[in-house]
């Protein structure tokens, strides 16, 4: 009896705070939706708002993907061979090089920002351009890359199997490519969602380091809010949301890959 | 196979970076086409003697490895031609049974049809016929043994290195599994250097064996050397069970006072200890007893049973007695050690010192 008590408790204290996180959400979906949001839902349903934001915020939203998708090359081209790299160096070098990795993930995204404009601000052709942008992105994301790939690396035994590939025959080259990236796959597609996720919604950096002609998706959301209806924010929102949350799943759902090769 | 080539080390030690010795300077020869087992407990030497045949690591300066005439010392394990099974079978997860074993041939760039032809011949030769399209993660571990034993052969390499293969296989798998190892050693003709510290398996297996303690070899020879008439304490306790009975005097007739009685072992004078192994030791009637003592225990092995027998010295005496007969703890014993099973390893030692690596 009591547990049965206990256990529609904490049912209800759950649904609760689900709600208390999801209300604002559904809430800003709906008003991304209606045609007057201060009237309500009685004003009518319409794809208005998001087909002004296309209209509008088109250019970001392609920024957003081309940014994410080149942030994604880059850090898949360094960081797997960097996480080999602190697979197979001493101990006491790799922490301390993963430790230096983490750094722009503790540091405000402002700070770094700041500091990339100081060093290269001057340069007026890559500060106007698209690549400044991505330069942030990078150092963002890389650590997130080499952790992911560097984790499954380490529980691959592949110092074995590069081993045995070579008492085969095989080269390094012939080994990296048949052995390593194969057995380290599923770290390279956890590392690489992440990537994307985190470029597409990377904000901090972005604000300081974009002009008015490389404006990002989340810069443009913040440019929405400020001068715009909320109708037309909230749509952005939504925008948002279809592109995001489709890769969270997919990053659960690569997580769960990777628990299943243990 | 006519081809089998001969490994040679000369001087060959191993130190790693912090000072560790895991290789004092080591000489040793395997002949064309024989097993050699390196045997001993873990940190003797014995994987790294094998790694350094193998090329994976290389010997400190000076040390030299050759196949053959050639020198190989330089290169590294992938242009060695060598074929190697691990303790933890070290398969490619990402392949089916059929590529892991075809891997290599594929790195040789061999026509696709002699590639399967060789498939299929390997995957006779170790058992796993219509497994070819398995996954690895699909295999119980004597079949992953398997794979990677056919992974190796597949490629004909001219030495073939074993590293504790069976280690981590169930005592009945692993009985079978040697079994079918040294079939396959024997019908390849391979040159073979096989990493253990399993004294059955180096008996059964090694052509010759060489029982390593502390990074260097203690004893060089065939099993039947290594078991009768081992070179030192370490060998003699290493391999097998060992009975060691103290010297209390010399009679004025050449018999030898132990505790509990007498021997005859005219060929060992000179010494303070005598050794014999457990199933040398036989159970008589007191009359004919050469020593007597006190069962205190005895333990039902199947086949036969072990009694530790209390003679009066600082440890009992083991004894491998027929599993029949029965003796109650306490029943006093007659027991006659012929001289023949007698040894003490000083006495050996003379006899296998050109084979042994003073370093």
């Amino acid at each position: 009896m009591t547990s049965r008590l206990r256990f529609t408790l904490q049912l209800s204290f759950t649904l609760l705070v689900c709600a208390f996180m999801l209300v604002p959400v559904a809430m800003s979906v709906m008003a991304g939706l209606t045609e007057n949001y201060f009237v309500g839902l009685q004003s009518g349903l319409t794809l208005r708002w998001v087909n002004e934001v296309w209209q509008l915020y088109a250019n970001t939203i392609w920024l957003s993907i081309k940014l994410a998708i080149a942030c994604l090359v880059i850090t898949t081209l360094i960081g797997v061979p960097a996480a080999y790299g602190l697979l197979r160096s001493r101990r006491r070098w790799a922490n301390a090089i993963e430790e230096l990795l983490l750094l722009p993930v503790a540091v405000p995204g402002l700070a770094t920002a700041l500091a990339l404009l100081l060093a290269y601000g001057s340069y007026r052709e890559f500060r106007g351009s698209w690549l400044f942008i991505l330069v942030g992105h990078v150092l963002f994301t890389l650590p997130f890359m080499v952790r992911a790939v560097l984790s499954v690396m380490q529980t691959a035994q592949l110092n074995h199997l590069e081993e045995a590939a070579a008492s085969l025959g095989a080269s390094f080259r012939q080994r990296f490519f048949a052995v390593v990236i194969p057995n380290c796959m599923s770290g390279i597609l956890a590392g690489a969602l992440m990537v994307v996720t985190l470029s597409i919604g990377e904000f901090n950096i972005t604000w300081m380091l974009h002009t008015p002609l490389t404006k990002t998706l989340p810069v443009g959301l913040a440019d929405s809010y400020a001068s715009m209806r909320l109708e037309i924010g909230s749509a952005y929102t939504l925008i948002f949301l279809v592109m995001v949350v489709p890769l969270l799943v997919a990053i659960q759902w690569a997580g769960r890959l990777t628990g299943q090769r243990r | 196979m006519s081809s089998s080539v001969s490994i040679t080390l000369t001087h060959c030690s191993r130190t790693f970076a912090g000072g560790f010795t895991a290789l004092k300077p080591l000489d040793l020869q395997v002949k064309a086409g024989e097993t050699l087992v390196l045997l001993g407990p873990s940190g003797c030497g014995k994987t790294t003697t094998l790694r350094i045949i193998s090329g994976l690591e290389s010997p400190d300066i000076g040390g030299r490895v050759l196949f053959g005439e050639r020198d190989v010392t330089a290169l590294p394990i992938e242009k060695r031609d060598v074929g190697m099974v691990f303790q933890n079978y070290a398969l490619f997860p990402n392949m089916s049974v059929a590529d892991n074993i075809a891997y290599g041939l594929k790195i040789q760039r061999l026509p696709r049809a002699e590639i399967a032809q060789r498939l299929d011949e390997v995957m006779r030769m170790v058992d796993l016929k219509g497994f070819g399209e398995r996954r690895i993660d699909a295999l119980s571990g004597g079949q992953k043994q398997r794979v990677a034993l056919a992974r190796a052969i597949a490629v004909r390499p001219k030495v073939l290195l074993f590293d504790e293969p069976l280690a981590a296989l169930d005592a009945q798998l692993r009985d079978r599994l040697r079994l079918e190892i040294g079939e396959l050693l024997r019908e390849l003709g391979t040159t073979a250097v096989y990493v253990t510290h399993d004294q059955d398996e180096a008996m059964a297996l090694g052509d010759r064996i060489a029982v390593m303690q502390a990074g260097s070899i203690a004893q060089l020879g065939t099993p039947q050397e290594i078991y009768h008439q081992p070179a030192n304490a370490f060998v003699a306790d290493f391999i097998g069970a060992v009975n060691c009975l103290e010297v209390i005097a010399k009679q004025p007739d050449g018999r030898l006072r132990v505790h509990g009685g007498e021997l005859n072992a005219t060929h060992l004078q000179n010494v303070s200890t005598v050794y014999c192994r457990p199933e040398d030791i036989q159970v008589v009637p007191l009359s004919q007893a050469d020593i007597k003592g006190e069962v205190i225990k005895s333990v039902f092995l199947g086949q036969t049973q072990r009694l530790m027998v209390n003679t009066g010295g600082s440890k009992p005496l083991q004894i491998e007695a027929p599993s029949r007969q029965r003796w109650a703890n306490g029943a006093v014993i007659g027991l006659t050690l012929p001289p023949s099973v007698l040894f003490h390893p000083d006495a050996n030692a003379s006899l296998y010192s050109k084979d042994i690596v003073h370093g």
